[in-house]
């Protein structure tokens, strides 16, 4: 991906305290010893279904969610362990829904594609590609019909672009200016398919010049304070009556296959591709930056990062000692209230 | 009691919802200005102002989802569909995010939201305007699917529907909408997955629900008035949950049953009553159970083949005379 067009320069060090950037630095390695847990519990069988992991896409998650409010809303699509650890749920209750338990932060109903958080409004975690675009223009309209000044952070991959919901989404947030923030997470490939090869545009950003009111921009995902900054300006911009929407193409990188059940190379991209972004780690190159600056010692990163391996080692047992579920909760929130004459009427020989 | 329309009796039901409730909005194609493609949503705009009466663009899947998303946000979205057969390109954003939020959360998001738009065949609209999307929607757990055959039923459904914490489905019969009949003047809550016995009878079950109800109506009058068959017509009202209690309390009473509804007879909804009748009421029936429904076939344009397709009072008739042994 070329990195050379990108809208937003370096941005600069001096308006962050030290503080927050460590607090950035920690959520990102929580994030990827969290997902290197993954991959070694899915491998071992403890986890099931799919599992899409996020491994080098850390600073996309970390640098905007670190840019909300903690009354403002984000959403994403099923590679969602990050988001949802670093918008606030307990790493435990995610290791816990991946596993299938009871502690889940869905009760080990939704797993891997389907994290959900009400008490840090984290609204999931959605499965089928794009569906969750519209989802969140409709929590903008919320805030806007009741004159709140909350912001709503969509995160989705780049296959997206390519699709219907993308495109009605737009056209409402920007017709409606409701306080939107929607940001791709272009990583190059839709599964296996790299997405030059199927949109007929070269920028994705530019996809957003067809809608009149929307801000766009594209950045490097893989520098957490640009993202961040490019979060802040956006919901900025969108907070209030008069507010706007933004669309950010966040220019990322996805080490490992797009799923547990596909290899990081091969088919569709080399060995020497991966390798070669791997060297541009947002981590990495996060840290090696603070530490430039005299903002972040050695000893302090080796510290944090001994903490995300704690914090990961103590949710996989959390998550192991968690019973599952029994199989009577099949019937459990299928519907808010009674269901009259009872669901289970048609259910006979189990 | 007044006399008015369905669609008057559905104007109503929005009014006082939106009155009672400020979290109530309505969204769709046309619902604004235009006053709704059929005159459902007529003055409300003026009433309650934009933002609660949307003008949407023609996207359906894309309005469906913000409706979604504006549930779980706490509001009480109604999504109009100019008609159930546009609303196939909002299938997903209704089975996949509204059916199953409340469930693949672990029930932390619920989806108070309301679908509702006309269904079945009018006049001569052909195959892409005349479809019953009911057993489309009924097959899905985590909705609720209502479709009303009369204006009372309809005043009292939708406001039971709009106060529901689930995703409601609410079918209208396009051709319904002029149907006049009486309807209480004061407050009138229908609950949903309540079926309501139209007219009783001891010799023959009609189960039927939404335009059905008047065809069932019309062959219980040639059935008593001709045959000396007197028919009781269960009207189900509401397809999931269906109150199958009270078809099988009319089973057991009158031992045989005709169950009639609009759509393909193909995994259709009286598959299903028919499936419940015969595993909770099968030593009580005197006769197989019959349906009648549409023919299998997309829907014709010309007005002798569209006739021929739909499910006729003669068929009714001749279906309850069977099951009588009568013919």
């Amino acid at each position: 991906m070329d990195r050379r067009t990108l809208d937003r320069r370096e941005v600069d060090l001096g308006g962050y305290e030290r503080e927050q950037l460590h607090d950035m630095l920690s959520a990102m390695l929580l994030s990827r010893r969290f997902e290197e847990k993954c991959a070694e519990s899915y491998q071992m069988g403890r986890i099931g279904g799919f599992c899409h992991l996020y491994i080098g896409q850390e600073a996309v998650a970390v640098g905007g969610i670190h840019a909300l409010r903690d009354d403002d809303f984000v959403f994403t699509a099923y590679r969602d362990h990050a988001q949802a650890i670093v918008r606030g749920i307990e790493p435990r209750a995610v290791m816990a829904e991946l596993y299938g338990r009871v502690d889940g932060c869905s009760k080990g109903a939704g797993g891997s594609m389907h994290m959900f958080g009400r008490d840090v409004n984290f609204m999931g975690g959605h499965g089928i590609v794009g569906t969750h675009l519209p989802l969140a223009a409709g929590v903008g309209y919320a805030i806007r019909y009741r004159g709140g000044d909350e912001v709503v952070l969509c995160y989705f991959g780049d296959s997206v672009v390519n699709g219907g919901p993308f495109h009605e989404a737009f056209n409402m947030v920007a017709k409606w200016k409701l306080p939107v923030i929607y940001v791709v997470e272009n990583n190059s490939y839709g599964m296996g398919t790299d997405i030059e090869r199927v949109a007929a545009v070269d920028r994705l950003v530019t996809r957003a010049c067809a809608y009149e009111g929307m801000h766009s921009e594209r950045i490097d995902g893989q520098d957490a304070l640009a993202m961040h900054a490019a979060v802040a300006a956006a919901a900025e911009r969108a907070r209030g009556s008069d507010g706007r929407p933004t669309f950010i193409e966040a220019i990322t990188y996805r080490y490992l296959g797009h799923s547990m059940s596909d290899a990081a190379h091969g088919t569709y991209r080399t060995k020497e591709e991966v390798q070669a972004e791997r060297k541009n780690d947002p981590i990495a190159t996060f840290s090696d930056r603070l530490m430039e600056a005299d903002l972040l010692t050695r000893g302090e990163y080796d510290e944090i990062n001994q903490a995300a391996i704690d914090a990961v080692e103590d949710a996989a047992e959390f998550a192991e000692n968690s019973p599952h579920p029994e199989p009577s909760v099949a019937y459990d929130n299928v519907y808010a209230d009674e269901f009259r004459g009872g669901l289970d009427r048609r259910d006979a020989w189990r | 009691m007044a006399v008015i329309t369905y669609r008057e009796a559905l104007n109503r039901a929005l009014r006082e919802e939106m009155n009672r409730d400020e979290n109530v909005f309505l969204l769709g194609e046309e619902v604004g200005e235009y006053d709704g493609a059929y005159k459902v949503s007529k003055g409300l705009l003026d009433e309650f102002g934009e933002w609660r009466v949307r003008d949407t663009p023609i996207a359906e899947n894309g309005f469906a989802g913000l409706g979604i998303g504006a549930a779980m946000a706490g509001l009480r979205p109604i999504v109009e569909f100019m008609t159930w057969n546009f609303a196939l390109l909002a299938y997903d954003a209704i089975v996949n995010s509204a059916a199953k939020m409340l469930y693949m959360s672990g029930g932390q998001y619920n989806v108070p939201i309301v679908f509702r738009g006309p269904g079945g065949a009018a006049l001569q609209l052909s195959a892409q305007h005349s479809q019953v999307p009911d057993p489309w929607y009924a097959n899905i757990p985590g909705l609720k699917v209502c479709a009303p055959g009369t204006p009372a039923d309809a005043l009292g459904l939708l406001k039971s529907a709009i106060r529901d914490d689930d995703p409601v489905v609410f079918i209208e019969g396009e051709l319904l909408y002029n149907m006049k009949g009486e309807v209480p003047d004061e407050e009138h809550v229908v609950p949903i997955g309540v079926a309501d016995i139209k007219r009783e009878g001891a010799d023959v079950t009609l189960v039927c629900h939404s335009k059905m109800v008047k065809v069932c109506s019309d062959a219980a009058d040639t059935l008593a008035d001709e045959h000396e068959v007197e028919a009781e017509i269960v009207d189900l009202r509401t397809i999931r949950p269906l109150d199958i209690d009270t078809v099988i309390e009319s089973v057991k009473k009158t031992n045989r049953a005709v169950v009639v509804q609009e759509g393909w007879p193909y995994s259709g909804i009286g598959a299903q009553v028919v499936d419940d009748i015969q595993r909770e009421a099968f030593d009580y029936l005197d006769a197989p159970v019959a349906r009648v429904s549409s023919l299998d076939v997309p829907m014709h344009y010309a007005r002798p083949v569209e006739k021929h397709i739909l499910p006729s009072a003669d068929a009714v008739v001749k279906a309850a005379r069977h099951v009588c042994y009568l013919d």
